[in-house]
């Protein structure tokens, strides 16, 4: 699929809330995309609430329940079961939340969801920390980036949560960015024909609380992926496989120096060169995990055991 | 529910916002720079029609760009990802 092929259509309308050089207003648009408007929201309070505008206007086009922080995956499994009641087949329910949303505040109810096999896609838009409120750090932020709450530099590493979930041994999660619209909108389209819970997790940098140009929010999302700090891959029934341009990047030359991601943004002007140096361990650390379970992938076993 | 409702005006009290472009109004106004376009290098690729966040853009028939000053932003995105640097930022005067 080439670009040219994607919908004219918009059902983000313009003159949306979003910051100029919004992220996760790319990736809204290309949802949209790839499923059409056969699709019916669930939010919780994140920055989509501030895009979607002000009662009684919105800049959505199709079907959107606002919902409280912690139950997102919670309203969604009520509007798959009222649905399924209805015998309304053929709409997509999309959960879609922040990261705090996720990998913090929600990640009880999609627990549950997931457990349940819940037929939705659940897609974390992952800014790492919570934008919709000034930047506090989450669960989710990295490690070294300025917050609010954390001024010196967060201490802590980012949880990973598309591994959580594939331990939920669902049938699909898969990481994406906005950069790469492609591989996004095919993941979309794939989650969308398997039954069961799907998560995707992608990445959508943010201008107003990485501290970097409004014009850059795209290259940024495309050095995340080359320098290796974000794979691209995706776990189909258990299989675990990488997606170019990560699949090319297990051989460490290819992966460019994180520096070039890192020195862009304001919020990691704290860090020395002894935290980048760890960061880059850890980054080298990852990738040996992601060739293991490459490889392990390719025999007739499974991240969740033999098929 | 035990009929199905006919229309919006039947629902109880709900809170039901409309769909409408311009939802925060004229957004173009928080400009400080204007994308223009040189359509004598543009390659009709879309890629700043992809990329736009405010779906400012439109693709036109040709797949040239045509960009809505009205609720363009200026973020720059679509001059920076261009890759024949068809589109340049001008300062907004007055």
């Amino acid at each position: 699929m080439t670009i040219k092929e994607l919908s004219k259509e918009e059902y983000l309308l313009k003159g949306h809330a979003a910051c100029a050089g919004c992220g996760p207003s790319i990736a809204l648009r290309l949802l949209f995309k790839a499923l059409g408007n056969n699709v019916i929201l669930v939010v919780p309070a994140c920055c989509t609430t501030v895009i979607q505008g002000t009662y009684p206007y919105t800049s959505f086009a199709v079907p959107l329940q606002n919902i409280l922080f912690e139950s997102t995956a919670a309203a969604a499994s009520g509007i798959v079961a009222a649905l399924r009641q209805r015998k309304l087949e053929g709409t997509t329910v999309v959960g879609w939340a922040g990261d705090g949303g996720t990998v913090d505040i929600g990640i009880q109810a999609l627990s549950g969801a997931a457990e349940r096999k819940t037929d939705f896609i659940y897609i974390c838009y992952d800014n790492e920390a919570y934008g919709n409120t000034g930047m506090q750090r989450s669960g989710a932020t990295p490690y070294g980036a300025w917050t609010t709450t954390t001024p010196s530099g967060k201490r802590e590493r980012k949880k990973d949560m598309p591994l959580i979930m594939a331990a939920h041994r669902i049938l699909y999660v898969a990481t994406a960015c906005p950069s790469f619209p492609i591989d996004f909108v095919n993941k979309l389209r794939k989650a969308k024909d398997i039954e069961g819970t799907k998560y995707i997790h992608i990445l959508t940098p943010c201008p107003t609380g990485w501290r970097y140009d409004t014009s850059k929010t795209v290259e940024l999302g495309r050095l995340a992926v080359q320098t290796g700090l974000w794979a691209l891959y995706e776990i189909e029934y258990g299989k675990f496989k990488l997606n170019p341009p990560s699949d090319r990047l297990v051989d460490e030359a290819k992966r460019k120096p994180i520096k070039e991601y890192l020195t862009l943004q304001g919020r990691f002007r704290n860090l020395t060169e002894e935290d980048i140096g760890q960061i880059q361990k850890w980054v080298d650390e990852d990738w040996e995990r992601y060739r293991k379970l490459t490889s392990n992938s390719t025999s007739d076993s499974t991240l969740y055991g033999k098929t | 529910m035990s009929s199905s409702l006919k229309s919006r005006k039947e629902m109880p009290l709900t809170p039901l916002s409309s769909p409408s472009v311009g939802s925060m109004g004229k957004t173009g106004s928080w400009r400080t720079f204007r994308p223009e376009v040189d359509n004598s290098k543009c390659t009709r690729c879309t890629i700043c029609w992809i990329y736009c966040p405010d779906a400012a853009i439109t693709r036109q028939d040709d797949d040239s760009p045509k960009i809505d000053y009205d609720y363009c932003k200026g973020c720059g995105i679509c001059a920076n990802e261009c890759p024949v640097k068809a589109i340049t930022m001008e300062r907004e005067e007055g």
